[in-house]
């Protein structure tokens, strides 16, 4: 089923805070989106507007071939005529209900046979691995098994979109872990179109095919996570990605593909720029030895972080300080003198004026 | 959006538009009901208010004697002028409003310490028999306010002015000093006895919520135990203290019961029950420049409160969550408090109501000698010296009349304003940080504020005419039923939006987007949820309609007599036995309904309360 999203020039103030800033956005069909950012950006005011739950201010939204809302036009259907499925940050299970009656309730409306429920529920709840928890109570289950309830409820009616609302930041990190693989799992299968809000990045990147960074009510930049992981469009997206976070030096263009960083330089592509730029580089795309070597600028260890599988180099010269990733165990002790070199490829330079990316 | 020439299609399309948001955000649902109850709160409050307004400034047919060049219907100050700046104006006015604020003052202190201490020994101290301290506190909830004013009357009067001498003036044969038998330091006492259980709740659910460790860390910085209660203790206990301040001081000032039984015989008037024998001989214009100093008066006493606590926190609920508490410990003296605090508590529950059934056995009233026992109050058939020949209460259809109608009263209120305790709840949590829930919160506060019988008394002027769809309503039983709903608005809200913050948003957006429509939303996710509140709440309404009694009685007549108004009419007669055994009646009543209801889904009256 072909059930692409349409946003265009979608506007949402609070007061006088505007949430979400004009935002136009197409969303394929099929596609899993992530909405990141840090908290207050507007993310899940846009995943609301979407729903139905919010009446935007201004702009348009079309789901599949439906126009659900229109500020020109005057439409704005409920929630309930839009095709969707909404999995809350608390899960949002009727206390009251069992789990048979929380997963029915939808059913009941759209007017289901008896047979037809308890196929739906049986079928529901063995896509998230609970089956045999029909007569359960909300109250009855541990957090995980509730998250699960309530996807199995939203799946149950078989709606076009997903829409998800930090559904895992409630789970302890091991379930969140489980869950990322059930969901993405679950979106290979059904291919229906999922909207996922997080401020998560890792949950963004593991899951999504495609992610929008927001800020300030902006999207910032909207492309698949790879693009969004090596490719940051700005300093803001650049500093918000990655753990650990990425080297951002201030330096100043020299000629066409060298730039001064102070106290050594380091060779760019070429590029036509000229003035203060910054420099950006991932911890893992700089290499660390013992000893001198070609191009090679000299640090102390001023601090060794293992964490097992890799670790951590805080090098520091002068007032620069750069974070080093190595896989495994390294053997630098803290304080030693280091020799460092850059993959001249990975490296992103960004106008320090306006803090987008220049070239990389 | 680009601008179009007027009578344009675009411009048209433009207001279609315009249109059709408006009619959406009129349908959703909390904007509907919202609009609604603004619609309902203003026929309930805001026109009556506005028409005893003008009634006081309108010359009315009974003013044509004093006023003969006048027309009815002419705008006038002479109510005004006659009640603030004539010569009786210190009689009709300044005399009266002295003796409500030095009640109020008086029994709003006395309640204050009394119920201060006794929250500060169940809550702070490792008193025994917390218990029984507590249910016994709920019962002055039960009883009607003037009860206990009643029992002193049996107790206390003197010959001199009440006709008959009182208990202990018949132990004793010593005449029963006038200052004690009536007039202020008994309807002081009285009403201060009734009144702390407020103080009790309020502040006991205060220090309940205070965590300990605040004081730890006063401790810790080498505060003494005295500093600590000062600088970190009892701010903490401010708002408490001030919510329960304003709802005492409020419902003293508006109290008929207590100053009628005890005050009017010697004639010691306060603005209630000088307000009442004004409507009593028709001087309405006079009477409602009365009931507007009262509620000015308990406007200022609400603003001052507000501003002492510095925000609204006075009328928001101190949520009593069970932090860790060090108590005090009273060593070889717990025993002692706690036998003390229920020899108290039993004082004022258990002998009032003692003393009033002992009376009612009474043939004559002032003889207290076995011999002058008899059964005839209450199922005697009735002879001409007693009460004017009407039977004893249980065989008087008169007496069954007025229970049906008190019971009609309290049910029938107790549903609408439950039901409006939902709505109000929905529309204002829903609508949270509109403009429009702020509207609707303010407007369902503004009854809190005006004293009981000033509601009564606006609600005259009301209704004698038919108002809008409203038919005119004067002297009817229906009458007595908006009018309790409405003076219950505030309490009732309150419990709504409390019910109604339990219920998660999400829980409410799940099931819209499931595509369930507004009101199986309601009815199957957030009546459900919120039963509870709506049965505490309709127990509390019940219990305290039964017992009402300053709202209704200029309301009341013959036909629509409530059991609160027949005891007042029953000791206006002079008939204090049938007066007694109906207060009996009533408080039976009562406790039969409140075990009743309580069966239904854990509604209780401490959660009727907002505790």
């Amino acid at each position: 089923m072909e059930t692409p999203i349409i946003i265009r020039n979608l506007t949402k103030k609070f007061g006088d805070v505007v949430a979400v800033n004009n935002v136009s956005l197409t969303i394929e069909s099929s596609t899993f989106l992530t909405l990141l950012g840090p908290s207050g950006c507007g993310k899940t005011t846009l995943l609301r507007c979407i729903s139905g739950l919010e009446d935007p201010d201004d702009g348009e939204i079309i789901i599949g071939n439906k126009m659900v809302y229109s500020r020109q036009k005057g439409i704005s259907l409920p929630p309930g005529q839009r095709d969707l499925g909404l999995v809350f940050q608390n899960y949002a299970l009727w206390p009251h209900m069992n789990v048979y009656k929380n997963i029915t309730f939808a059913l009941e409306i759209q007017k289901l046979s008896k047979d037809e429920m308890d196929e739906r529920v049986k079928s529901s709840l063995a896509e998230v691995q609970m089956e045999g928890y029909e007569d359960r109570y909300p109250r009855e289950m541990s957090g995980g098994q509730q998250q699960r309830i309530a996807l199995a409820r939203m799946l149950a009616y078989r709606p076009k979109v997903f829409l998800m609302d930090e559904p895992l930041s409630n789970l302890d990190a091991r379930l969140r872990m489980d869950m990322r693989t059930e969901l993405k799992r679950l979106h290979h299968i059904s291919g229906a179109t999922t909207v996922y809000v997080t401020h998560d990045q890792v949950e963004a990147l593991t899951m999504s095919t495609n992610i929008a960074v927001m800020k300030l009510g902006v999207i910032q930049q909207m492309d698949t996570p790879d693009k969004v992981y090596h490719f940051p469009a700005n300093l803001f997206i650049a500093d918000f990605i990655g753990n650990p976070k990425i080297n951002l030096l201030p330096g100043r263009v020299l000629r066409q593909n060298m730039v001064d960083l102070g106290k050594f330089k380091i060779p760019v592509k070429t590029f036509n720029k000229s003035g203060d730029v910054v420099v950006g580089l991932r911890p893992e795309d700089i290499t660390i030895s013992d000893a001198p070597q070609e191009n090679s600028a000299e640090f102390d260890a001023y601090s060794v972080l293992p964490s097992g599988a890799e670790t951590t180099i805080i090098a520091r010269q002068d007032r620069t300080e750069l974070t080093i990733k190595e896989m495994g165990v390294s053997k630098i002790k803290m304080d030693q003198k280091i020799w460092i070199n850059f993959n001249e490829d990975a490296i992103n330079l960004y106008d320090k004026e306006s803090g987008e990316l220049i070239v990389g | 959006m680009s601008v179009a020439p007027i009578g344009s299609k675009h411009n048209k399309q433009m207001w279609n538009a315009r249109l059709r948001r408006f009619a959406r955000w009129l349908s959703t649902p909390h904007v509907f009901l919202s609009l609604i109850m603004i619609l309902v709160m203003f026929y309930m409050v805001i026109i009556p208010l506005y028409r005893m307004l003008m009634t006081t400034i309108t010359v009315s047919d009974s003013d044509l004697r004093m006023l003969p060049d006048a027309n009815i219907g002419d705008f006038t100050w002479y109510h005004w002028l006659r009640m603030l700046t004539s010569q009786i104006s210190k009689i009709m006015t300044y005399e009266p409003l002295l003796h409500s604020i030095t009640i109020s003052i008086g029994a709003t202190g006395l309640a204050l310490i009394i119920g201060g201490l006794m929250a500060w020994l169940v809550v702070r101290t490792d008193v025994r028999g917390k218990g029984v301290i507590n249910l016994l506190a709920t019962v002055p909830y039960i009883m009607p306010s003037w009860t206990i004013a009643m029992a002193w009357k049996v107790l206390f009067k003197n010959a001199k002015s009440g006709g008959t001498p009182g208990l202990l003036e018949f132990i004793t044969g010593n005449p029963t000093p006038d200052w004690l038998a009536y007039g202020p330091i008994p309807i002081i006492v009285s009403s201060g006895l009734h009144y702390y259980t407020f103080f009790f709740l309020f502040m006991a659910a205060a220090l309940l919520s205070i965590d300990s460790s605040l004081e730890e860390a006063g401790e810790l910085a080498g505060a003494g135990r005295w500093r600590i209660m000062r600088k970190i203790t009892f701010p903490l206990i401010i708002p408490a203290i001030a919510s329960g301040f304003i709802m005492t001081f409020s419902k003293t000032m508006g109290t008929f019961g207590g100053p009628n039984v005890l005050g009017v015989p010697v004639q010691y008037y306060t603005l209630s029950t000088m307000l009442r024998s004004n409507t009593t001989i028709g001087n309405y214009g006079d009477a409602f420049v009365l009931a507007i100093v009262l509620i000015m008066f308990a406007m200022v006493n609400v603003m001052i409160n507000q501003k002492f606590v510095g925000t609204r926190k006075s009328f928001e609920t101190i949520g009593g969550r069970g932090f860790m508490s060090k108590k005090t410990k009273l060593r070889d003296y717990k025993v002692l408090f706690s036998i003390l605090i229920v020899i108290f508590q039993l004082i004022i529950a258990v002998l009032p109501l003692t003393l009033l059934t002992y009376s009612t056995f009474m043939l004559r009233t002032g003889d207290y000698s076995l011999s002058n026992l008899t059964t005839a109050h209450w199922i005697g058939e009735g002879v001409d010296f007693i009460n004017s020949g009407e039977p004893g209460v249980l065989l008087n259809p008169k007496i069954y009349m007025g229970a049906w109608n008190s019971i009609r009263l309290a049910l029938l209120t107790a549903f609408f304003t439950a039901f409006f305790g939902v709505i109000l709840g929905y529309s204002i949590v829903k609508g949270r940080g509109t403009r429009l829930s702020k509207l609707v919160e303010q407007m369902a506060f503004i009854p809190y504020v005006i004293p009981g019988i000033a509601f009564g008394a606006i609600y005259i002027s009301m209704f004698t005419k038919s108002v809008g769809p409203i038919p005119p309503l004067y002297g009817t039983f229906a009458l007595l039923v908006v009018v309790s709903i409405a003076d219950k608005i505030p309490y009732s809200s309150r419990t709504g939006v409390s019910a109604m913050l339990q219920v998660g948003r999400e829980l409410e957006e799940a099931a819209a987007i499931a595509g369930a429509s507004p009101w199986r939303r309601f009815k199957r996710i957030i009546f459900p949820l919120t039963s509870t509140g709506f049965v505490s709440g309709f127990l509390m309404t019940f219990i305290t309609v039964m017992r009402e009694l300053s709202l209704i009685i200029l309301l009341v007549t013959p036909s629509t007599a409530v059991l609160a108004s027949m005891t007042m009419r029953y000791i206006e007669n002079g008939s204090e036995q049938q007066a007694n055994a109906v207060i009996i009646i009533l408080i039976t009543l009562v406790l039969t309904g409140n075990f009743i209801i309580g069966r239904f889904r854990g509604g209780s009256l401490k959660k009727g309360l907002g505790m």
